[in-house]
C-alpha cells in the first residue's frame, strides 16, 4: 500500500470510515500519544506557566486528548470534516476549526505559546487538496509565515512528520527559515527501522532555550515511554523553580473524570452516536 | 465550540484584508454554556494577549455584561472568575462570523467554524 498522502486529498482520504478506523485502532492511539508526549517534551514550555497551544492537523483529537490530560488549553485545525466530527464525539476540550493550513492562518500576532503537529506535514508535500491553489512551496510559505506570526516570542513549534526523502526535509526547513524560524530536525532512534521518528523543531526568537542548540535525538533501539519521561522531566523542572512545591495545573478529579470517560469509550470501541447525548445544557438568556 | 478566548485571537485571513478585519462579528449566534475548571494563573496569563475592548463588546453582544469596559488594575478573584467564564465557558455552537472589512462570512456549524477560503481569497 502506498503512503496515505499519495492516495487522495486529506479530506477525502480521512472520510467517515477511515476517520473512525484511524481513531479506534488502539495501536495507533498509542503511537500518536507517544509522539505527542515527545513533541511536548521538545516544546520545552516553561514549567508552572499555563499555556495556550495550537494543534496543527488535530484530526480526531488523539493528540489533543493528551493536551487535555496535561492541562493545556488549546485550539486545533484540520481540513477533514469527518476527523473533526469524531473529535466532537470524543468531546475533546480544544476549539476546533475546519481549515486548510496551506491557506495560512488568521490568528493575531503572538496568540499561541507553542504549537504541535503530529503526523501532518507530509500532507503539504504530497497529495493536493481539493482546493488546489498552488504548489507545495507556495502552500508551505503561507503556512510557515502565518504560523510564525501567530506564535509568541519566544516559543517553539514541534512537528512530527514522515518525510519520504532528504529533499523534502531540505525544502521544508529552508522555507521555515525564510519565514523567520530557527531550529531544525531532530531524529529519534535514527538507527532503528521501527522506532525512527523525525521531528522538526522550530524556534521563534531563540525558542526560549538558554542555549540555542537543538535538543538531541533519542538513541538506541528500544523505545522508551515518552509519557513517563515527559512527566518526570516536568516534575523535576517544577521542583527546581518552586522549591519542591509540586502543583498540578489541572485539578486531579478533573483529569480522572476525563480519563474515565476515555476508558469507557475505549471499551465500547465506538464513539457515541451524538455529541449531544451527554451534554448538560443550560438556557442562556 | 468557538470560545471567546479563541475568537479574540482570530482575525479575517482573506487576501489583502488587513485593516478593520478584527474582531469577526457574530451573527445568529447560538450559544451554550459549559462549565470548566477555574485556573486563575491561566486567566491572569492570557490577559496581555487580549484585545480588551473587542472582548467586552463581543461578550455583551452575546448577553454577558459582567466585564468592565476598562481592564481593572486590581485583578481580584471575582473579576478573574468572570473573565474565566467569558473566555472559556461561553461556546458559540452555530451561526456565522462576518468580517467587518471584506464581509467574508465564516459559517459555524456544530461549533466548528469553516475557515476555508475560495481560490481568489487566498493570500
Ligand atoms: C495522521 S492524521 C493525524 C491527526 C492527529 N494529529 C493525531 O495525532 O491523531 C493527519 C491529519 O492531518 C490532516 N491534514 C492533512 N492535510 C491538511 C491540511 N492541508 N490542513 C489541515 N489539516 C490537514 C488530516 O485531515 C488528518 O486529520
Ligand atoms: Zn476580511
Amino acid at each position: 500500500m502506498s503512503r496515505p498522502e499519495l492516495q487522495a486529498p486529506p479530506e477525502f482520504y480521512y472520510g467517515d470510515t477511515e476517520a473512525k478506523k484511524y481513531t479506534q485502532n488502539t495501536r495507533n492511539q498509542q503511537i500518536q500519544a507517544d509522539m505527542t508526549y515527545r513533541a511536548l517534551e521538545l516544546l520545552n514550555l516553561p514549567p508552572e506557566e499555563p499555556a495556550y497551544l495550537l494543534d496543527i492537523g488535530c484530526g480526531s483529537g488523539l493528540s489533543g486528548e493528551i493536551l487535555d490530560d496535561e492541562g493545556y488549553i488549546w485550539a486545533g485545525v484540520d481540513i477533514a470534516p469527518s476527523m473533526l466530527e469524531v473529535a466532537l464525539e470524543r468531546e475533546v476540550e480544544g476549539d476546533l476549526f475546519l481549515q486548510d493550513i496551506g491557506q495560512g492562518f488568521g490568528f493575531r500576532p503572538g496568540s499561541f505559546d507553542g504549537a504541535i503537529s503530529i503526523s501532518v506535514l507530509q500532507w503539504l508535500l504530497n497529495a493536493e487538496t481539493s482546493h488546489p491553489t498552488s504548489s507545495p512551496p507556495h502552500r508551505l510559505t503561507r503556512f510557515f509565515t502565518t504560523l510564525h506570526s501567530a506564535l509568541r516570542n519566544p516559543s517553539r513549534a514541534v512537528f512530527q512528520f514522515y518525510p519520504s526523502s532528504d529533499d523534502q526535509i531540505q525544502l521544508i526547513t529552508s522555507i521555515a527559515q525564510k519565514a523567520g524560524f530557527g531550529g531544525g530536525i531532530v531524529v529519534d532512534y535514527p538507527n532503528s527501522k521501527k522506532a525512527r521518528k523525525v521531528f522538526l523543531c522550530l524556534y521563534v526568537g531563540g525558542g526560549g532555550a538558554v542555549q540555542q542548540q537543538l535538543p538531541k535525538g533519542l538513541e538506541g533501539e528500544e523505545e522508551e515511554d515518552s509519557k513517563a519521561r515527559f512527566e518526570r522531566r516536568r516534575d523535576r523542572e517544577r521542583t527546581k523553580t518552586k522549591g519542591g512545591k509540586r502543583k498540578s495545573i489541572k485539578d486531579k478529579d478533573w483529569i480522572l473524570k476525563k480519563k474515565e470517560l476515555y476508558r469507557k469509550r475505549g471499551k465500547e470501541g465506538v464513539p457515541r452516536d451524538s455529541k449531544y447525548t451527554a451534554r448538560k445544557r443550560k438556557p442562556v438568556f | 465550540m468557538v470560545r471567546l478566548i479563541t475568537h479574540n485571537l482570530l482575525a479575517c485571513h482573506v487576501k489583502d484584508c488587513n485593516t478593520n478585519n478584527f474582531p469577526l462579528e457574530f451573527k445568529d449566534a447560538q450559544i451554550e454554556l459549559r462549565e470548566t475548571e477555574f485556573n486563575p494563573e491561566f486567566v491572569r496569563g492570557i490577559i496581555p494577549k487580549l484585545e480588551w475592548k473587542a472582548l467586552v463588546d463581543t461578550a455583551r453582544e452575546l448577553g454577558d455584561t459582567t466585564l468592565p469596559l476598562e481592564l481593572p488594575e486590581m485583578l481580584d478573584d471575582d473579576f478573574l472568575k468572570n473573565l474565566h467564564h467569558v473566555l472559556l465557558e461561553i461556546h458559540v455552537e452555530d451561526g456565522v462570523m462576518i468580517c467587518a472589512n471584506c464581509k467574508h462570512v465564516y459559517p459555524i456549524s456544530n461549533g466548528i467554524p469553516n475557515m476555508l477560503l475560495a481560490e481568489h481569497e487566498i493570500g
